[in-house]
């Protein structure tokens, strides 16, 4: 299977790895999969508590290459929206940006839900 | 990262075909293109003769007669030659065939196509050795049981099972025992005869030989044993397998048996030590685990886990400059890990995090030295990415987390 330069670039030189701290009111954390399925994706956005924009983004993610290119992904297209805006992220956007084949598609998904992880928790914490 | 180094450790899967084979074929695709069955002209005889020289290596190789061995197209239809055509044969004797969860799909997928036809078939389990229990295994036999089908050596993992201690409690009991010995012949000395065994399948593109070109060994005398034909058609091979034989390929083959039984011993013990040498340089990251028996397997073969790390994405570290396999199959086609690691007692979470290294004959010094510092600083990029690292080093328990699986 060959892999497009983008999600190769994000494999090799993944953008925002890392961890914040998630005691923090304004951290949103969602961890998603498990080691039994050879997947576990942590992504976390920080928000600014003023505007609701997504200042930071970081993630870790156990798993194949698609994987981590889109957690890789996901955290670069964070940063910057609003928390709302956020939600709109769509896992075929990333399917499509990083030109996934069709057995890793599952891989976007779990980025997606990652996603809206991070965001239910910041939202539960924010009530 | 070297963008032309090309290495290549994954010869369970195939091995490269040996240029001294390919050489010995040459001339059978054209300057003798005779079918060995055309008994009236010289360019049949030359074909005969050629096949005649290659059985009588081949069955040197392993110590059997040159008529015990029946050609095939490979592994996988001398895997369900051996198993249904003994199945067929055998039926008005017993229905019941017994293998192990560790087999090849070859032989798994036609013991299912046999419990379809109406037989039964127990799937032993292994121990955490990846090693047959004798004791289960003389348990499971029973008055209806025919056939015991226990590969010789494990394509994922190296491990060879205790061929003479099963071939004692087959004899025993009076029923047939296979062997898929496709990892195993070429590689280690293996003698069917001297352990009971009375099928055995292996495969020319295992051994340095060509692809497309197999081998079913079937015992002659005590006891003569038959297997129904699966292909209906000209008669070939005793009647066992019909079809115009490959001649190029069965050329290649026996040239492949004559080399091995000139070098076998002395290229393993050098990938012994090879294959040593890329175990201590791996196995000096933490959390690192060899899978299996290493006391009971293969000399060229290790299989590897490197916790917290899956495997997939390991290899996309590498695999630009290096060729092994993976025990994770996490598609969605298939969130399966490897059934073999599995069998073997392996969490979920290590079989995923599993590489198969497999040296050959081309395999040198230096080709291990890189792969050592490729996949070193490959499972520090992955642990460096990885929550599942950065729990565990920070203690947390990870049996402890509610996982969302999915
Ligand atoms: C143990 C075992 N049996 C059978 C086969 C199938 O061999 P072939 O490719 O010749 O059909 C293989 C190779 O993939 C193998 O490793
Ligand atoms: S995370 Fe399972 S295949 Fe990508």
């Amino acid at each position: 299977m060959a892999y497009s330069e983008k999600l190769l670039e994000h494999f090799k030189h993944p953008k925002n790895v890392g961890t914040l701290d998630k005691s923090q009111k304004n951290v949103g954390t969602g961890l998603v999969g498990a080691p039994e399925c050879g997947d576990v994706m942590r992504l976390q956005i920080e928000v600014d508590d003023e505007t609701g924009v997504i200042k930071d983004a970081k993630f870790k993610t156990f798993g194949c290459g698609s994987a981590i290119a889109s957690s890789s992904l996901a955290t670069e297209w964070l940063k910057g929206k609003t928390v709302n805006e956020a939600l709109e992220i769509d896992n075929m956007a990333i399917v499509e940006e990083l030109a996934l084949p069709p057995v890793k598609i599952h891989c976007s998904v779990l980025a997606e839900d990652a996603i809206k992880g991070a965001i239910e928790d910041y939202k539960s914490k924010n009530q | 990262m070297d963008n032309k180094k090309l290495i290549y450790l994954d010869n369970n899967s195939t091995t490269p075909t040996d240029p001294r084979v390919v050489d010995a074929m040459l001339p059978f695709f054209y300057s003798h293109p005779g079918n060995a069955a055309s008994r009236n002209h010289p360019f049949g005889w030359a074909a005969e003769e050629a096949v005649d020289y290659a059985r009588d290596t081949i069955a040197k190789l392993i110590g059997v007669d040159g008529k015990e061995i029946i050609f095939t197209s490979g592994a996988t239809e001398s895997d369900n030659l051996a198993l249904k055509g003994v199945y067929e044969m055998y039926q008005r004797k017993g229905d019941h065939i017994i293998t192990l969860k560790t087999e090849h799909k070859a032989v798994l997928d036609s013991c299912k196509k046999i419990e379809k036809m109406g037989g039964k078939v127990t799937y032993l389990d292994v121990n955490s050795e990846g090693l047959v229990d004798l004791k289960e295994l003389e348990a499971a036999i029973t008055d209806k049981t025919i056939l015991v089908s226990i590969m010789w050596a494990n394509n994922e993992t190296g491990l060879i099972q205790p061929m003479k201690e099963i071939g004692a409690i087959c004899e025993k009991h009076g029923v047939l025992f296979m062997s898929d010995a496709t990892q195993a012949v070429g590689k280690i000395p293996v003698n069917p005869k001297e352990v009971g065994v009375h099928l055995m399948a292996f495969t020319g593109h295992k051994m340095y030989g060509p692809k497309g070109v197999g081998v079913l060994f079937v015992n002659r005398k005590n006891p003569r044993v038959k297997v129904t034909a699966q292909l209906d058609g000209g008669g070939h091979e005793r009647g066992m397998r019909s079809g115009t034989l490959n001649v190029p390929g069965i050329v290649g083959m026996g040239k492949a048996a004559e080399i091995a039984i000139n070098e076998m011993a002395e290229e393993a013990e050098r990938l012994s030590k090879l294959r040593d040498r890329l175990e201590a340089g791996l196995m000096k990251m933490e959390e690192t685990y060899i899978n299996g028996s290493v006391a009971h397997r293969m000399p060229h073969v290790t299989n590897i886990s490197f916790k917290h790390v899956e495997g997939e994405g390991l290899m996309m570290t590498f695999n630009q400059n290096i060729g092994v396999s993976s025990g994770s199959a996490c598609t969605s086609a298939s969130l399966e890990p490897s059934y073999v690691l599995v069998a073997l007692g392996l969490g979920d979470d290590l079989a995923h995090s599993s590489i198969r290294f497999s040296l050959g004959r081309f395999s040198t010094d230096e080709d291990v030295d890189f792969a050592i510092d490729a996949v070193s600083k490959g499972v520090q990029h992955m642990r460096d990415l990885s929550p599942i690292w950065e729990m565990y080093k920070e203690g947390v328990d990870l049996e402890s987390i509610e996982w969302s699986e999915h």
